[in-house]
C-alpha cells in the first residue's frame, strides 16, 4: 500500500491499463491530473474542441481495439463530449471519458462550471460513474476500461470531482475486480450450438449478416471459414464493412438503405439467414415486413438484449461471435452436411451483382470513379475514415476494404464532423499505416479545425472532400420524395478549403480529374504531409441503389 | 396479481434508482408501479416492477435492466408462484356518523387497520393484492376520500426458490 494523491493514482492506473495517448482539452477541474501527466511517458494530445477529442479516441479505439481514452474539464468541457461518447456508444467502440467535477463539497450548488454529467449522459452510456474519495480512483479506472473494453464494447464516462484528484490516501491497485453485476457470457451454449449447425446444414438458401461485432470480436476469418463451407453468401450492415473482403466472391456488399442489389435482393429470399454481430437497425432492414418473408433466422450475438428485440429469431446463440462461428462450424462438419452447393441460388449472386454494376452516372466526374481513383492510389494496408452523407455511402458502396478494421464510419448516430477527427485518431493508433477521410463539404466544416491538430502533432491524414456544396444526402431526400424543394440544404458560400487548409499550414489541391487526385493522394502519403483534396461534384447527383423510407428491401430505386 | 411482476436485487448506492427510472423513460417502457427497500445486507436493495407489458417489452425490461452493472439479479416472477403485496393509507372524511359507519365496516371487512381516528378523518391501512386494494378503494370513494398514499406491489416466489 502507498500513499499518493489521488492524481498521481489515476495516472497510475491509466499506465497499469497500458494508455500511452490521452485525447482531450485542460480547464479549472483538472489541472491536477494534467500537471500529473507531466511526470509520465503517456502523450497527451491537446484538441481544438471537446467533440473532436472524443472522435479522436473513438477513431483511436477502432483502429486499434484498444481502449480510447479522452479528459476534460467540467461543466462546457463535459458537455462538449456528449456527441463523441453517443457516437462511439451506439457504435460499441471502447471510448473512456474522464470528466473533471467541481469539488465534491460543490456538487448540486450550481457552482461555476457544475455540470450533472453522470445524469446527462446515463443513458449514452454503457455505464457511468463519480468518484467520492480519492481512494476509490484505482477501482474506477481499472472497472471502467474493463466495463468498456468487453462483452459488447462501449462508452463509460468517470467524473472526478477535484478533491478526489488533490486528496491523499492509501492506494491500492486491485489486479483483478469483481463486480457483482457486470457478468461477461462464457462460452456459448452447446445446445444453440446444435439448432444453428443443424439449420444451417440443412439450409438450400442461406445467407449470412455480418455486423460490427464481427470485427469487434475478430471474428472475420471464422465468418469466412464458415461461409466458403457453407458457400453462403454473406451481406453485411454498414458497421459490418470489412468483415469480409469486398473482392471475396461470396461477398453482397452493404444490404439496407443503400444496399447493393444482389445484397437487398437475397437477403429477403434466404431460407436460412445467419445474423452475425448485427442488431437489425431500421437503416440495415428497410420495412421489418420486407425483411425476412421466408427465412429462419439465426441470432447470434454476445448482447443478448438485442436478441428478439427489434425482428425475432427462431433461435439463438448468446455468445461471442469468435468462438461461437467457429463451433457452429466445427458442428456442420461433423454433421457431413455441408455445403448442398446450390449452384441456382449461387448464380443468382451474379445476376444481381451485374445489376449493381451496371449503375451508371452521367456526370463528367462522377462519384464511384473518384472513390474507386482513391481506392487504387492508397496502399491495400490503409485505413479510410468516412464522415456522413452521401459520400459515406459512396464510401460503402465502391470502396473496396480488405480486412476488418481499416473502413472506419459512424454508422449508429451517423455523426457528420466524426472523420477528420477519427482519422487522426485512428494515425495515433497506426501512425505507419496511411490514413484517409473522405468527407462532404457539410461534415469537413463541422470540425476542420481539427486540421490543426494533425499538423501540429504530426500525424498526417488525407482528406478528400466531395464537395457538392450542399448538405448532399438531405437534398437526395429532397429531390427524390419531396418534389425537389430545397429547404435548408444549399450552402452558397463556403470557405475555400484549399486556402483553409494551407492556413493550418496543410497542403491544399483542387482535385480537378481522376488521374490528378490518384498522383495527388500517392504523393500526399509518400510526403506525409496532411493534405486536403477539394473535388467539385454535381450537386443532383443521387447516390443509388437507394430504398425510400418506409420501403422494403425488394422496394429498390436503382435510377 | 398484477399482470407481470419483475424483481431485481441493485446495489445500494446513490444515483441506482435514477438510472433505473432513467432507464424506463429512455426506452419508454410502462410501468404501473415500482417499489425499492434495503436487504439485510446494507450493499444491497431490493426493486419490484409492476408492469402492464406484451411478451416482447417484457423481455427487453429484463434483459436492458440486467445490462446497467448496479443490477445484480434479475427474475421476471412466476405469475402462478408469486405473492403479491401493497399496502395503502386512506384518510376518509368521516364527520357524518353513518359515514364513519361505513367506513368502519369497509375496513373490517378487508382486515385493515384503524391507525387514527379524529372528529373528522380516519385514516385506515389495508394490505393486500393491488387489484384488492383498488376494490376496497372503489367501495370506499363514495365515503369522500380525503387522500392517499399507496407503497406498489411488494412480491415474492412461493417455495424454496429465491431471486
Ligand atoms: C451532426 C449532424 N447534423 C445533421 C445531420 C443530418 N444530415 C445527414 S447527412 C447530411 C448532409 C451531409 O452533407 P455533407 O457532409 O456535405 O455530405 P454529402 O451528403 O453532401 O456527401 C445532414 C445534414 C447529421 N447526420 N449529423
Amino acid at each position: 500500500m502507498v500513499v499518493m494523491t489521488g492524481a498521481q493514482a489515476y495516472v497510475k492506473a491509466l499506465e497499469k491499463e497500458g494508455v500511452d495517448t490521452i485525447f482531450g482539452i485542460t480547464g479549472a477541474a483538472v489541472i491536477p491530473i494534467c500537471d500529473e501527466l507531466l511526470n509520465s511517458q503517456i502523450r497527451y494530445i491537446g484538441g481544438v474542441h471537446e467533440q473532436g477529442s472524443t472522435h479522436m479516441a473513438d477513431g483511436y479505439a477502432r483502429a486499434s481495439g484498444r481502449v480510447g481514452v479522452c479528459q476534460v474539464t467540467s461543466g462546457p468541457g463535459a458537455t462538449n463530449i456528449v456527441t463523441g461518447i453517443a457516437t462511439a456508444q451506439l457504435d460499441s467502440s471502447p471510448v473512456v471519458a474522464f470528466t473533471g467535477q467541481v469539488p465534491k463539497y460543490m456538487v448540486g450548488t450550481d457552482a461555476f462550471q457544475e455540470v450533472d454529467i453522470i445524469g446527462i449522459t446515463a443513458s449514452i452510456t454503457k455505464h457511468n460513474t463519480q468518484v467520492r474519495e480519492a481512494k476509490e480512483i484505482p477501482q474506477a479506472v481499472k472497472s471502467a476500461f474493463f466495463i468498456s473494453n468487453t462483452g459488447r464494447k462501449g462508452a463509460v464516462v468517470v467524473d472526478l470531482p477535484k478533491d478526489t484528484q488533490t486528496d491523499s490516501s492509501e492506494m491500492v491497485f486491485p489486479d483483478k475486480i469483481n463486480f457483482r453485476g457486470y457478468h461477461l457470457v462464457s462460452e456459448p451454449d452447446i445446445q444453440e450450438i446444435e439448432w444453428a449447425a443443424q439449420l444451417l446444414a440443412r439450409a438450400k438458401k442461406p445467407v449470412i449478416m455480418a455486423g460490427g461485432g464481427v470485427i469487434s470480436s475478430g471474428a472475420s476469418s471464422e465468418l469466412i471459414e464458415l461461409a466458403e463451407l457453407l458457400v453462403s453468401p454473406v451481406a453485411h450492415s454498414l458497421m459490418g464493412k470489412g468483415s469480409i473482403p469486398s473482392t471475396h466472391p461470396l461477398n453482397l456488399g452493404l444490404c439496407g438503405m443503400h444496399g447493393r442489389c444482389e445484397a437487398n435482393y437475397l437477403v429477403p429470399e434466404a431460407d436460412v439467414l445467419l445474423v452475425v454481430g448485427a442488431r437489425f437497425s431500421d437503416r440495415t432492414t428497410g420495412s421489418l415486413s420486407g425483411f425476412t418473408t421466408n427465412a429462419k433466422i439465426i441470432h447470434l450475438d454476445v448482447d443478448k438484449s438485442e436478441i428478439d428485440k427489434n425482428v425475432d429469431s427462431i433461435t439463438r446463440v448468446v455468445g461471442d461471435a469468435k468462438s461461437s462461428l467457429r463451433m457452429i462450424r466445427e458442428r456442420i462438419i461433423e454433421l457431413k452436411q455441408g455445403s448442398k452447393n446450390n449452384s441456382e441460388w449461387f448464380k443468382k449472386i451474379h445476376d444481381f451483382r451485374a445489376m449493381s454494376e451496371g449503375l451508371k452516372s452521367n456526370s463528367p466526374i462522377n462519384v464511384p470513379d473518384i472513390i474507386r481513383a482513391i481506392r487504387r492510389a492508397m496502399p491495400r494496408e490503409s485505413i479510410v475514415v468516412t464522415d456522413v452523407g452521401q459520400h459515406q455511402m459512396w464510401s460503402a458502396l465502391f470502396y473496396d476494404v480488405y480486412d476488418a478494421g481499416y473502413f472506419l464510419t459512424s454508422g449508429g448516430l451517423g455523426t457528420m464532423g466524426w472523420g477528420t477527427p477519427a482519422a487522426i485518431g485512428a494515425k495515433v493508433a497506426k501512425p505507419d499505416t496511411p490514413v484517409l477521410n473522405i468527407s462532404g463539404d457539410g461534415s469537413f466544416s463541422m470540425t476542420e479545425n481539427n486540421l490543426a491538430i494533425a499538423v501540429e502533432e504530426n500525424l498526417p491524414i488525407t482528406v478528400v472532400i466531395l464537395n457538392n456544396n450542399m448538405l448532399g444526402m438531405v437534398a437526395q431526400w429532397l429531390r427524390l420524395f419531396y418534389n425537389h424543394r430545397y429547404s435548408a440544404v444549399n450552402r452558397s458560400k463556403r470557405p475555400d478549403f484549399v486556402k483553409l487548409a494551407e492556413s493550418y499550414d496543410a497542403v491544399g489541391i483542387h482535385g480537378e480529374e481522376i488521374n490528378q487526385i490518384e498522383t495527388e493522394i500517392r504523393r500526399s502519403i509518400k510526403n506525409k504531409q496532411t493534405t486536403v483534396i477539394d473535388i467539385k461534384i454535381d450537386p443532383e447527383e443521387n447516390v443509388l441503389p437507394m430504398i425510400p423510407p418506409g420501403g422494403g428491401l425488394k422496394d429498390i430505386l436503382i435510377g | 396479481m398484477p399482470k407481470h411482476v419483475v424483481s431485481f436485487i441493485v446495489e445500494n448506492k446513490p444515483g441506482v434508482l435514477f438510472k433505473v427510472s432513467n432507464l424506463f423513460r429512455r426506452r419508454g417502457y410502462n410501468i404501473d408501479g415500482i417499489t425499492v427497500g434495503a436487504l439485510l445486507d446494507p450493499e444491497l436493495s431490493r426493486m419490484t416492477v409492476t408492469v402492464d407489458a406484451d411478451s416482447r417489452e417484457l423481455n427487453q425490461i429484463v434483459e436492458q435492466l440486467d445490462k446497467l452493472v448496479e443490477v445484480i439479479k434479475i427474475k421476471r416472477l412466476d405469475p402462478i408462484r408469486t405473492i403479491c403485496r401493497e399496502l395503502v393509507l386512506v384518510k376518509l372524511m368521516t364527520q357524518d356518523p353513518e359515514a364513519r359507519q361505513e367506513a368502519v365496516e369497509a375496513i373490517n371487512e378487508n382486515h385493515g387497520l384503524i391507525l387514527d381516528i379524529e372528529p373528522e378523518t380516519i385514516i385506515a391501512e389495508i394490505t393486500g393484492e393491488p387489484s384488492e386494494i383498488d376494490k376496497f378503494l372503489d367501495r370506499v370513494k363514495k365515503i369522500r376520500i380525503k387522500e392517499i398514499s399507496r407503497t406498489g406491489a411488494s412480491a415474492i416466489e412461493k417455495g424454496n426458490v429465491i431471486l
